[in-house]
């Protein structure tokens, strides 16, 4: 009579729960994802009290470095037919004399913030070592050329044109010299923008009555 | 993708049954895939979102226009010069009108500038607060929106409070700028803003105590 061997199981987990579990919050991230774009420069924002919200679409974001460089960032708006990017890197082309190549327009609608003069924006472009891509962000120059207007000013301009509801955000670096702050708010005001949105952390901070002196 | 595991049987003679198959299914490699889009998920999601704080500043116009006279008495300037120091003196400088007053140096902390905008407006200051912690122990039932023209309305009638002047010389950060708006916006300051520094007072900071 042969041995009676004991079945040869195979060591079984339910996985139910775990995937259970993995697919709520899979759902969960992909659902409240809003991808982080990559930025031009690095911000060290102030801290504040305020609890509003930045707006996520219809923003054009101006933002200041440290050492005063400026980028700048528009988005393609509310509505997905119109390529307010596009728009106004076309309408700089034409100011500049610089012909885009309808590739070099689509793939500029899809990046986020840039900042470097326009003679080599072309060159940013295209290259696709992101090494040489960083060392081309010099920031956007604010100095007035043969008494035209700066390139931030056109930037500005173009953008107020291509997309009148956006909403200017100044996102600056605290440890930005407020002097080139106050030189982009009067380049914007010359732009008839009067209403800033100041991007900064939230800090909640507590006063009371009891504060108050007696 | 999936993979049926037949469950192994020992071979025993006897009747043969229809082969029972289980209905399990090996689940690893989607655990793997998951396991791996939540990693990349969590690591691309900005969770928090940035916070803006919105200041409006007045239209600049080529026009003259006729210059509003406040109350020296209610006017509060405030000079800001880097390092974060932060000077303030009531009513106006003017050259013309000797002496000119003294600058007094204050700070960003709790016990700084704070205090001193406090103590100027206090009537506002606990008013707001009032209304405020009346609604949060539920005394008071009212829409967000009717809090917030309460609140403006308050701010709007009160004739007491300070009018505040932020100013602003080369040597200052952007962030002593936004900590100062900032702290109006925590005393709740009914009118501020924010103007260009005039050449009497970056005279008067060059003297001011360090």
């Amino acid at each position: 009579m042969p041995k009676l061997k004991p079945p040869v199981r195979t060591p079984h987990i339910d996985m139910t729960p775990m995937v259970d579990l993995f697919s709520v919050l899979l759902i969960f991230l992909l659902l409240t994802a809003s991808f982080r774009p990559s930025e031009a420069t690095v911000i060290t924002s102030p801290n504040s009290v305020s609890e509003k919200q930045a707006p996520d679409k219809d923003i054009m974001t101006i933002i200041i470095n440290k050492d005063g460089n400026i980028f700048f960032n528009i988005d393609n708006g509310k509505d997905s037919a119109k390529h307010t990017r596009v728009d106004v890197l076309t309408q700089m082309g034409k100011q500049y004399n610089i012909t885009f190549t309808p590739k070099e327009l689509n793939y500029f609608g899809h990046l986020a913030s840039f900042g470097m003069p326009m003679v080599d924006f072309r060159k940013w472009l295209n290259t696709t070592d992101s090494k040489e891509k960083e060392r081309l962000q010099t920031g956007i120059p604010t100095d007035s050329v043969n008494n035209q207007p700066s390139q931030l000013f056109f930037w500005v301009r173009f953008s107020r044109l291509a997309n009148p509801n956006a909403e200017v955000a100044i996102k600056g670096d605290g440890g930005a010299n407020y002097k080139k702050v106050k030189l982009v708010m009067d380049l914007l005001q010359e732009n008839k923008v009067n209403k800033f949105n100041l991007v900064t952390n939230l800090e909640k901070q507590e006063v009371t009555l009891k504060d108050l002196p007696k | 993708m999936a993979e049926i595991i037949e469950q192994e049987k020992g071979k025993k003679g006897g009747k043969r049954r229809p082969k029972k198959q289980s209905t399990r299914i090996d689940m690893t490699p989607m655990v793997d895939l998951m396991c791996l889009l939540i990693t990349f998920f969590m690591l691309t999601t900005a969770f928090s979102k940035p916070k803006v704080m919105v200041i409006t500043m007045p239209e600049k116009t080529t026009e003259k226009e006729p210059e509003v006279k406040i109350a020296a008495w209610r006017t509060l300037n405030i000079l800001l010069t880097g390092d974060d120091l932060v000077y303030y003196y009531t009513g106006e400088a003017n050259p013309k009108k000797p002496p000119l007053p003294t600058l007094i140096k204050s700070d960003f902390s709790k016990d700084g500038i704070r205090k001193v905008l406090l103590e100027k407006n206090k009537d506002l200051f606990r008013q707001i607060t009032e209304y405020r912690d009346k609604r949060v122990s539920g005394k008071l039932l009212v829409a967000d929106t009717t809090a917030e023209s309460a609140i403006k309305k308050m701010k709007k009638e009160d004739m007491k409070g300070p009018i505040v002047l932020i100013k602003a010389d080369d040597k200052a950060k952007y962030r002593d700028v936004v900590n100062i708006i900032d702290e109006m916006a925590i005393c709740n300051i009914a009118s501020y803003a924010v103007v260009d520094i005039f050449p009497i007072e970056l005279e008067m900071l060059k003297t001011a105590p360090k």
